[in-house]
């Protein structure tokens, strides 16, 4: 079955043809898609630290933005730290969230569907037996990760489903949670 | 070296379809098999498959299912008869026992070199098969050597397999198949299920498959889905050729004791890993089934006898297991065998032109490759049905009316 475009008035701010022009340049020249993106995080004291983010590298050729961004990561007090930030593992959720919601924006987008409000509700599980190294059976991640989405639209209970199940399809992060990365650490 | 008008590689259902449109334009050719005509349906199939398609849907140029049960399923030993008789019917040309070795280009001709000699050419037709090989992903390499893999085109029945677990890939026809067998062999059972598609055997009191060909979704031709890339790759439908069988889907098999989990993503230290998205791959999964449900009843509004139909029917859910396994040890001795049920792909490694993209696929719009060079058989090819029986017959009478009019062509 395909699913028609719509070229009705729909706008959730989301440029679909340029994505879709996009994959059309990748297909011819695939090497224009190897992204690299970066992070470098700066320890400032205790479990606190910084993250700035700007270059990444793409389309052939290294790209820095107007702006740096910068994301803080501590650790609550019942960790004995000072919560000056949120916690590693809830900036992770916080990602996923993110990138599902996107791509709810980019898919409905493209399906002609107006949106009027989103809301993704993310809850992970942790046992903390685990990154305290008291029981080798507990992993320190997320033992499960549950996210609720709210969404008011103009489309059917199964289309909004839809969309939701196709932002998972094509989610980096959703991606990146449910299947192993080889991580490779290193020391300068 | 022998000269011929045409070539036809394999004697298959394709390879015998376009031997019959080609003998309907009076074309000289000959068809080449390595085996005997139906080979692969004949050894590299499992005993207990029926196809999928009922009996009326094995249609082929001039050739249609005459037996007493047209909504039956034939077994491998029904389908190899069938094109047995399509073959002599056809008077089919066939010279079997013959393996093609290259395909190679002769300034505007071919060669067909095989190991009972040379076939100098001005066509060439690859009906050799779409699935020759089973697509195994690279970290097969990285199983312990002590587990026997296997796959579709190698397994048989149970009897095959070692004591003991056994972890099957891939939840499409096959895969739901072959570890719905397995498990009823007495086999501890793990299935891996990534993308798959989920349809019911009958729908409003109708075969699934009568619905897709009286709709139309079987003739959709490549200009009417908007990715034709993903098109190609949908994997079969979790279907069995039994007619008391209304779902062989993920709720059935776990129903009979097959443990269900996410998509094999990786082997690390002997561990599978499996992916934690099998919610979504059910939920896409059901999402895709309902859709086709509703085009199917739209299709029925439209229809004077549509009271001839059962009314509209909806089906319950994927039921996902709360937690799926996310690894399973394979250095323990639990699982011994590991069945790559993950998909097939060509074999044309003899094809020595330059016809191939990045990844090794044969580049072909429509099916036509190169001048003089014609594929038949291969998913999605022209329409969503031309690697079905059913389907490969008008495939090649578009290419045998292509060959007519370039042959006109180059007389001139
Ligand atoms: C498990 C399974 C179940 C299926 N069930 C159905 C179903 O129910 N209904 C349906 O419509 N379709 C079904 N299909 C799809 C399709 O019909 C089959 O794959 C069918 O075999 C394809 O026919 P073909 O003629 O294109 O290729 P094949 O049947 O594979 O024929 C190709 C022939 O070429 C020969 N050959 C290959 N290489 C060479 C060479 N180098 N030299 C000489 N000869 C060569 C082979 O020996 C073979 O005889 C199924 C496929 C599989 C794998």
């Amino acid at each position: 079955m395909t699913i028609s475009t719509q070229s009705t008035t729909v706008s959730n701010g989301v440029n679909t043809e340029a994505l879709i022009g996009a994959r059309g340049a990748f297909e011819q020249t695939p090497e224009a898609a190897q992204f690299t993106f970066h992070s470098t995080c700066d320890w400032i004291e205790g479990t606190f630290n910084r993250n700035t983010i700007n270059s990444y590298f793409g389309l052939g050729q290294n790209h820095e933005r107007k702006r740096t961004f910068t994301i803080e990561a501590d650790h609550p007090e019942v960790f004995a730290a000072d919560d000056r930030a949120p916690t590693p593992p809830e900036i992770v959720l916080s990602a996923l969230a993110s990138c599902l919601t996107g791509g709810v924006a980019s898919v409905a987008q493209h399906r002609g569907i107006q949106l009027r409000s989103v809301r993704a509700v993310v809850e992970g599980d942790i046992d903390v037996q685990g990154i305290l190294g008291m029981d080798p059976d507990i992993r320190n991640g997320f033992s499960a990760i549950r996210v609720r989405f709210e969404i008011d639209a103009d489309a059917s209970a199964d289309d909004i489903n839809a969309l939701v199940a196709q932002s998972q399809k094509r989610s980096a992060v959703f991606d990146i949670l449910t299947n192993p990365t080889n991580v490779a650490v290193s020391v300068a | 070296m022998r000269h011929i008008h045409s070539v036809i590689i394999g004697a298959g259902q394709a390879g015998l379809a376009m031997s019959r449109c080609l003998s309907d334009r009076s074309i000289r050719h000959v068809v080449i098999e390595r085996g005997e005509v139906a080979n692969s349906w004949r050894s590299e199939r499992w005993d207990s498959l029926r196809l999928l398609t009922p009996n009326w849907q094995s249609r082929l140029p001039g050739f249609v299912y005459s037996g007493p049960n047209p909504d039956g399923f034939m077994n491998m030993d029904g389908i190899t008869g069938h094109l047995k008789a399509y073959a002599e019917i056809s008077r089919a040309p066939v010279e079997t026992g013959t393996t093609v070795l290259s395909v190679t280009g002769v300034d505007r001709n071919y060669r067909v070199a095989t190991d009972k000699g040379d076939w100098l050419c001005r066509n060439v037709v690859l009906a050799s098969g779409a699935c020759n090989r089973a697509r195994i992903p690279g970290f097969a390499a990285a199983l312990p050597e002590d587990i026997l893999q296997i796959t579709p085109l190698g397994y048989k029945n149970p009897a095959q397999l070692p004591k003991g677990g056994v972890l099957v890939v891939g939840a499409s026809a096959s895969g739901v198949q072959l570890a719905a067998e397995i498990a009823a062999a007495g086999h501890e059972v793990l299935l891996a299920a990534g993308q798959h598609v989920r349809v019911p055997r009958h729908y409003r009191g109708r075969d699934i498959q009568w619905w897709m060909d009286t709709t139309g979704v079987l003739d959709m031709t490549t200009r009417e889905v908007d990715d034709i890339v993903r098109a190609r790759r949908v994997p079969s439908l979790q279907l069995i050729g039994d007619h008391r069988i209304q779902f062989h889907d993920l709720n059935a098999l776990g129903a009979a004791g097959v443990e269900v989990t996410g998509k094999l993503a990786g082997i690390r230290d002997g561990v599978a890993l499996f992916s934690g998205a099998l919610a979504n791959n059910c939920a896409l999964s059901d999402l895709k089934m309902n859709r086709l449900l509703a085009e199917f009843d739209k299709w029925a509004e439209r229809q004077d006898e549509a009271g001839n139909l059962g009314v509209p029917e909806r089906f319950g859910p994927t039921l996902v297991p709360a937690s799926p396994r996310l690894s399973c040890d394979l250095t323990g001795g639990r699982i011994r065998t590991v069945v790559w049920a993950t998909g097939f792909e060509p074999d044309f490694s003899w094809l020595r032109l330059p016809v191939f993209n990045g990844k090794g696929q044969l580049i072909h719009h429509e099916g036509r490759v190169a001048p003089g060079i014609y594929a038949l058989g291969l998913p999605f090819m022209r329409r969503r049905k031309s690697a079905l029986i059913d389907g490969v017959g008008a495939d090649a009478g578009a290419h045998a009316d292509h060959i007519m009019r370039t042959s006109g062509l180059r007389v001139a």
